[in-house]
């Protein structure tokens, strides 16, 4: 625990779990029995419970976005945004963040045993896509007794379960945030997540996707997967302005070993993400991102397919981010004014790359404060 | 449109309940019409057609605080250069494109002029007259780059890299077989005046013309 909790900080937070007994028939056919979903919730839900803000997670996040857990020095992956006075401030607003099924954190998935089997699902865990994560999260928020959220706010693959929400229960949402997201993944996003996968399924440790059963993890490969996305959330600018060509020592040592700084931080973000995350959970995350492309249903028109959605959206972009450019964020609002939607769009100056949304940029914060604030007097909170 | 220009548009927004030039706009658009702001600073012309004539509207800005502005104010603001053109709109999206004293800042005002009719069913248009008789007088006697209030940039500095007259945007206008809808001049306090009326490219400072293709 951090010797002092900060006064904007939503303070120490303990995740719960939900247990779901309704089989969820998926996108893929497969039908999930029965499930649970670890989530976490800051601020207080008002009486008529109009003030819920639901958080959807990016691939490698989970439920615990904000405050600390007991014992931790870090904080939630979004508390820059989510607290007493912050852009998502919980003294107006109740938010509530989940962990995805298929993830690693708590939620059913690929580590949690298969009743069926009694042995952890594995790779048998069925695939789950997006519009199955915003079907999960729709009865997480009818057991919390949650009708509409005033917002569905996620960036990146959450960006992408905001969009869907909007006109998947168009009725149930006021607001939709769309963070450095993009309506469906390009050729060269798909390339970078199938090269992350062959890594973790031709690690010899793989088995198949069995690995725990023989109490083996592909650790190279999860390494090598993040490696290589790792580097793709940061900009060009970024690294160079955070390593340059540093080396770790005075010369160069003619060897294959990492030598500068910059090979020795992707060692040591991968070797921390392989020792916390699945690698079924990572093949099944990039999936979901490869098959989302909401709009092929539509005649690949996605102001048709936005047709539907009755909320406001917020869509936020950041300059260097190559992984979800600008021009993606561009063709959401391009085809929500098209469909006729309220849309607000800022594209944020930053060198950090796709990782920006989750960074305190002082023009981030303040046009995400000032829409949120917005949000909160439209519906008077 | 550079940042300095909105800086200076949107001082004189702040000074008035609507500038008379956007009063004028008003009434050119009709209850309910679809609407897009070039360069629409702190939204007061939007939030003005959103409230009191139901207009559904969309505005494009590039700097900073004044789309937090807007966003305060509850309206749709999209940020995006002017200089990279309308290309993300569909043909006949809007029924009105505005654009208020930012014409003679972008890169290709022929080009836009263009692109607005392309969009917009009609196109509103403000601009400062460089024929106005005082900035006539300013070269002639100074033979320097005129300077006002209107136009406070250094020649090397401005924003206002395109500069035009009334007649000059008529003869584009002309070549450009549009029809001009309305035509008014206002002086520097956005009045209308017999004056301005009768000689307005000698006495107009402010230019605002609705046309259409």
């Amino acid at each position: 625990m951090p010797q002092h909790i900060p006064s904007d900080s939503v303070g120490i937070v303990t995740p719960q779990v939900a247990k779901f007994d309704t089989p969820l028939e998926l996108r893929s056919g497969k039908v999930l029995s029965s499930y649970e979903i670890v989530y976490e919730t800051y601020g207080e839900l008002n009486a008529n419970k109009s003030n819920a803000v639901l958080i959807c997670h990016a691939l490698s996040g989970h439920h615990h976005a904000a405050g600390f857990h007991e014992g931790d020095k870090k904080p939630g992956w979004w508390d820059s945004c989510i607290g007493p006075g912050k852009a998502i401030d919980t003294n107006r607003f109740f938010v509530l963040c989940l962990n995805n099924l298929g993830g690693c954190h708590g939620s059913t998935g690929p580590t949690s045993i298969n009743p069926q089997t009694n042995k952890p699902y594995g790779s048998d865990f069925p695939m789950v896509r997006v519009r199955d994560w915003v079907e999960s999260q729709a009865r997480l928020a009818d057991y919390l007794g949650i009708e509409k959220f005033a917002a569905v706010i996620g960036g990146s693959l959450g960006g992408m379960q905001a969009l869907r929400w909007s006109f998947q229960y168009p009725d149930r949402l006021s607001y939709c945030g769309v963070i450095a997201s993009a309506p469906k993944l390009s050729a060269q996003n798909i390339a970078f997540n199938e090269v992350a996968r062959n890594a973790i399924m031709k690690d010899p440790e793989f088995h198949d996707g069995h690995y725990m059963e023989k109490n083996a993890i592909p650790k190279t490969g999860l390494m090598t997967a993040r490696m290589l996305a790792h580097l793709t959330y940061l900009s060009d600018d970024a690294m160079g302005e955070k390593f340059g060509r540093d080396l770790k020592t005075d010369e160069i040592k003619y060897g294959y070993k990492p030598e500068f700084q910059v090979e020795s931080y992707l060692h040591y973000q991968g070797e921390k993400f392989s020792t916390t995350f699945d690698a079924n959970t990572y093949l099944l995350m990039t999936k979901a991102l490869d098959y989302f492309d909401p709009a092929q249903y539509s005649d690949n028109d996605l102001a048709k397919c936005l047709a539907p959605a009755n909320s406001k959206f917020f869509v936020v972009s950041f300059t260097t981010d190559w992984r979800f450019s600008p021009e993606r964020s561009e063709e959401i609002v391009d085809a929500l004014v098209e469909a006729d939607k309220d849309v607000t769009y800022a594209c944020i100056e930053s060198e950090k790359g796709h990782d920006a949304f989750l960074i305190p940029i002082p023009r981030y914060v303040k046009i995400f404060t000032a829409y949120m604030n917005r949000v909160a007097k439209e519906l008077n909170l | 449109m550079s940042q300095q220009n909105t800086q200076i548009k949107n001082q004189a927004e702040s000074q008035t309940e609507l500038r008379s030039d956007l009063n004028i706009i008003q009434n050119w658009v009709a209850d309910k019409s679809q609407v897009l702001d070039l360069g629409c600073g702190q939204g007061d012309l939007l939030a003005h057609l959103k409230t009191q004539k139901q207009c559904k509207g969309y505005g494009l800005e590039i700097h900073e605080d004044s789309i937090v502005s807007c966003v305060e104010k509850g309206l749709n603001v999209i940020e995006h250069n002017l200089n990279d053109g309308l290309a993300h709109f569909k043909d006949n999206a809007m029924d009105t494109v505005i654009m208020t004293q930012a014409l003679q800042a972008v890169s290709r005002p022929d080009v836009l002029l263009d692109d607005m009719l392309r969009v917009g069913k009609e196109a509103i248009i403000t601009f400062p007259n460089f024929g106005y008789w005082r900035t006539r007088f300013y070269l002639l006697t100074k033979g320097k780059m005129p300077m006002s209030k209107t136009l406070p940039f250094n020649w090397y500095d401005t924003p206002n890299i395109h500069m035009c007259t009334f007649r000059d945007f008529e003869k584009l206008c002309r070549e450009k077989n549009l029809t001009i809808l309305n035509r008014t001049v206002v002086d520097k306090n956005h009045q209308k005046s017999l004056s301005t009326s009768l000689f307005p490219n000698l006495l107009g400072e402010i230019a605002v013309y609705r046309v259409t293709k």
